[in-house]
């Protein structure tokens, strides 16, 4: 985005600071962005995004779409994306179920685009006004086939903002699909957030054509990203989508081995490699830590009253957050395995990113789960109990199962 | 330090928007706020809450952990939350909607203030005025802005008025114990 586009979006956003909800800072995040396209079907907690979204997409000359479900709403952005513009989607609960078949075929066709999921209580529909943090595994795993995708999970209205303008970028540089996981709690609750200046927005660029339309050939990787440059719709360059399995050239060849091992291996690879540059975390009190409470999302909002407790009482507690979740930053939580013995990890599900977090960690590292469902934030006291329960007599705690 | 505040009845009674104004005031206050909600599937008629933390710190846990001050527009909410407070806290009860044999709970008519104004649903612009005046949590200046960027148009007037009967009232009560 140019100045003079930022600007005219700062004078739908004049104030410097907003007391805004999670949501809406997402829709905010967006458009500073660039986003000019939303299409998605109302879902609560998700619906006050879209209502905004509604209200600035006409303002700033965009498309808003309310469609008639989430697998239209979902297919609506990809085809946005590749008309060239910045294209976003929001969703929750069985609407991002629904999302999942085509987001495979987001990861396939190298569409990059963004999907801001409000977890919610499920299965099913659940409890629709309760957070969750429930689809850190389907967001990872939810379509069919090998893929990868990257997730990012802000814990404050901030980072609504500033996690939504970073999936914006990701998407674009990775040409990949990009998930927000949010939560009720993160998308209804308001904080104070202050809009960024321009300059201090980064702005990524879809990789364009660097040859003539001869040459061009629209699924080849070029340089050592694996990112093939991309020629949108209307730009002159022969283009074909499909989700099949295509070579080089787009078209489909379902029956070679060779060619589909090869293209699925570059859209993994084009992010699993990049698994270091896309490590995203915050880590606080670690150096002399005994026992560290690892979280994310709404959770770890609540893992940081318990440490900054703890510190009080004496208690060598670390903290240690993710923001971004997909590629999960396999060395990094490797590392803190080796150097500190005790893991506690307080989720609002019952056991997903504890089941990474083993994989990784030395077998001597012992990790516990505190789950929490129901809607119910974890008590800083139950974190507390469970970290006391480690640290003052290890031994008993080994057989507790989480 | 924390203020926190929860605010607890039915849905339609406007309990999360006089969170939204208490935590909006906060901010412009300079302090930093939090603003929490929960409801059932019902817009209107089922259980609502409203939490709002305020500090001049970064705040962490973003819900209530020990309520300073609490306020129950609804028998139900009154009942649900009431054994979560402790002794220090505030407890102030819609008179005519919440029976308490409690004598340390202040009891106002915020609803019936507001039906004598005219409007029902400024019940909540009676009740900010009253905390605001009896306890000393935010500025009124700032809670007077608040209100007015949060309300519907056209409906300054009204609310103006019902915030300024709290003020009055909580002025009286003053005396009640101050939160910090």
């Amino acid at each position: 985005m140019d100045k003079t586009n930022y600007d005219r979006i700062r004078k739908i956003l004049e104030d410097k600071h907003y007391f805004l909800q999670g949501d809406i800072a997402c829709a905010y995040g967006a458009i500073l962005a660039g986003c000019t396209f939303f299409a998605g079907y109302p879902i609560t907690p998700a619906t006050e995004t879209q209502e905004a979204m509604a209200n600035l997409m006409p303002r700033i000359g965009g498309t808003f779409v309310q469609m008639e479900d989430e697998i239209a709403s979902i297919s609506a952005v990809i085809g946005a994306s590749w008309s060239g513009v910045r294209a976003m989607t929001n969703t929750s609960g069985p609407g991002y179920s629904l999302m999942q078949e085509n987001i495979g075929y987001a990861c396939m066709t190298e569409t990059p685009c963004v999907i801001i999921n409000v977890q919610r209580s499920g299965p099913s529909t659940g409890q629709p006004t309760e957070p969750s943090q429930g689809d850190l595994m389907q967001t990872r795993y939810g379509s069919h086939g090998d893929y990868e995708i990257i997730a990012l999970a802000p814990n404050s209205v901030q980072e609504c903002v500033d996690l939504t303008i970073r999936a914006f970028n990701l998407a674009d540089e990775f040409r990949n699909p990009v998930v927000v996981l949010t939560d009720g709690e993160v998308g209804h609750m308001r904080e104070k957030v202050e809009i960024p200046e321009y300059d201090e927005i980064q702005f990524a660029k879809r990789k364009e054509p660097e040859v003539g339309r001869d040459e061009y050939v629209p699924f080849r990787a070029v340089d050592d990203s694996l990112v093939p440059p991309m020629a949108t719709f209307g730009s002159g360059f022969r283009t074909y989508v499909t989700g099949l399995t295509h070579d080089e050239t787009g078209l489909p060849c379902t029956d070679d081995a060779d060619k589909h091992t090869q293209l699925v291996n570059r859209l993994v690879k084009k992010i699993a490699r990049q698994r270091e540059n896309l490590t995203m975390v915050e880590e606080l009190y670690l150096d002399d830590a005994e026992v560290v409470i690892a979280s994310y999302g709404i959770a770890s909002r609540v893992a940081l009253n318990a440490v900054r407790s703890l510190r009080e009482q004496g208690v060598k507690a670390g903290y240690f957050r993710w923001i971004g979740i997909w590629p999960f930053p396999e060395e990094k939580v490797r590392m803190l395995g080796e150097k500190v013995g005790k893991i506690i990890i307080p989720e609002m599900n019952l056991g997903q990113i504890i089941h990474k977090v083993k994989e990784y960690v030395p077998d001597t590292c012992q990790v516990v789960g505190i789950p929490s469902i129901g809607g119910r934030i974890h008590h800083p006291d139950a974190i507390i109990r469970e970290v006391l329960k480690l640290v003052l007599s290890p031994d008993k705690v080994g057989g507790v199962k989480d | 330090m924390r203020t926190e505040i929860q605010i607890a009845g039915f849905g339609g009674q406007g309990i999360v928007l006089a969170g939204v104004i208490l935590g909006e005031a906060a901010i412009i206050d300079g302090k930093n706020a939090v603003q929490s909600q929960s409801y059932g599937p019902e817009s209107r008629g089922g259980a609502a809450r409203s939490d709002v933390v305020i500090s001049k710190e970064e705040i962490d846990y973003p819900k209530v952990l020990n309520t300073n001050i609490l306020i129950a527009l609804s028998q139900p909410a009154f009942d649900k939350y009431i054994s979560e407070v402790s002794k220090k806290t505030v407890v102030v009860i819609d008179k005519d909607l919440v029976d308490s044999n409690d004598k340390s709970h202040f009891r106002v008519p915020f609803t019936k203030i507001a039906d004598n104004l005219g409007r029902k649903v400024v019940a909540n612009s009676v009740m900010l005025g009253y905390i605001a005046a009896s306890t000393g949590v935010l500025k009124r200046a700032s809670l007077e802005k608040a209100i007015k960027k949060n309300i519907p148009a056209g409906t300054e007037k009204i609310n103006m008025k019902a915030f300024e009967e709290g003020w009055s009232l909580g002025e009286i009560g003053k005396s009640t114990k101050k939160v910090k």
